[in-house]
């Protein structure tokens, strides 16, 4: 069942002007998909894979679109490839909704073990990353979206278990 | 007839058409034989020329032809289902199926062997899927061009590949100028 935040999300993504997103879904993200396939002003295109998606999304603002993706964190092992060789190589801004599962009020044991790889992995290719940890974090979401075009690199946003509960 | 030849006969059919190539040899033949602003040149990521051909087909009306190969293909086969599920007329995926990884020392993939791209495409739901010799490949992009339907091209020819320089452009350069292409 969607959330006002989930509203909020994709209502700052259409006011930044992104028209596609994909997607891999995660838990966390159920409503912000649920509110984005009621979007009709944003296509959506699930992906089977992150780096599939980071293609998709490459073709897409190459013909015009403002893209998007929305994963979870542990696709980070997936896409690094795809990141680096593709989106940073030839610049293209891509905001990054990211599930970051592993984190405190975790149930699943193994989600740990990327969480505890994922700023180092953001760190090392020098993404630009940005944590939301309680719901007032959103605040930043339209000037995150800004700054990803403005200098044409991917940029993660980092969604926890912390702000995903407390938000309404 | 190896990739290069189908290539060469492909030339008169697509040079001013939008075209997403594959990274390795087939960009580098390609730039050699034919640099158009109209060629995106992948110079990494393998296995996503289909997608970013698809993603090309999807923002905009102008027809799009991306240049896969049968390896690239089996490294992101699971595009060939967004693909059939999301289909775009403007589109046409044209794999060069040569059963080896070309750019890398012509090691034979599983697609020379006992699978079938055309097959697999077909069972992920593409409705319109032709698998040609490598001769007749021109002629089947040509049609594909003028159908009202997206088509996936499976052109078989013999593995092998012709030297040709790695591509010197700028990436930022090569993204631009084929987005003013496609924006034109």
């Amino acid at each position: 069942m969607a959330k006002q935040m989930d509203r909020r999300i994709i209502g700052d993504l259409a006011d930044n002007g992104v028209d596609f997103i994909t997607s891999v879904p995660c838990k966390q993200l159920a409503g912000v998909i649920e509110v984005l396939d009621q979007t009709p002003a944003i296509r959506h295109m699930p992906s089977n894979k992150e780096d599939e998606g980071m293609g998709l999304c490459a073709g897409a603002y190459m013909g015009g679109m403002r893209p998007a993706i929305f994963m979870q964190n542990t696709a980070l092992g997936v896409v690094m490839n795809s990141l680096a060789t593709l989106i940073q190589f030839y610049q293209i801004p891509l905001p990054m909704l990211i599930s970051y599962r592993g984190e405190v009020g975790e149930p699943v044991a193994c989600q740990v073990e990327m969480a505890l790889h994922t700023k180092a992995i953001l760190n090392q290719l020098q993404i630009p990353t940005y944590h939301f940890h309680t719901p007032g974090d959103a605040d930043e979401l339209p000037g995150i979206l800004n700054h990803a075009q403005m200098c044409r690199k991917p940029v993660a946003i980092l969604t926890d278990a912390s702000f995903w509960r407390a938000a309404a | 007839m190896i990739r290069h030849d189908v290539l060469k006969t492909l030339i008169p059919v697509i040079s001013d058409q939008m075209v997403v190539c594959n990274i390795g040899a087939p960009s580098q033949e390609l730039f050699s034989l034919d640099d158009q602003p109209t060629n995106f040149y992948m110079l990494g990521t393998m296995g996503l020329a289909s997608s970013i051909g698809f993603g090309l087909a999807t923002a905009q009306a102008k027809p799009v032809i991306a240049i896969d190969g049968d390896g690239s293909i089996l490294t992101n086969m699971a595009t060939l289902a967004t693909i059939a599920n999301n289909p775009r007329s403007n589109f046409t995926l044209l794999i060069i199926d040569n059963g080896s990884y070309g750019s890398t020392g012509d090691q034979p993939t599983y697609a020379g062997a006992r699978t079938s791209l055309a097959a697999v495409a077909r069972a992920c739901g593409c409705e319109s899927v032709v698998e040609v010799s490598a001769k007749d490949t021109a002629g089947a992009v040509s049609a594909a061009l003028q159908a009202d339907e997206m088509t996936v091209i499976v052109s078989k020819c013999d593995s092998g590949n012709v030297p040709a320089p790695v591509i010197g452009m700028n990436p930022i350069t090569i993204r631009e100028r084929f987005m003013a292409a496609v924006a034109g």
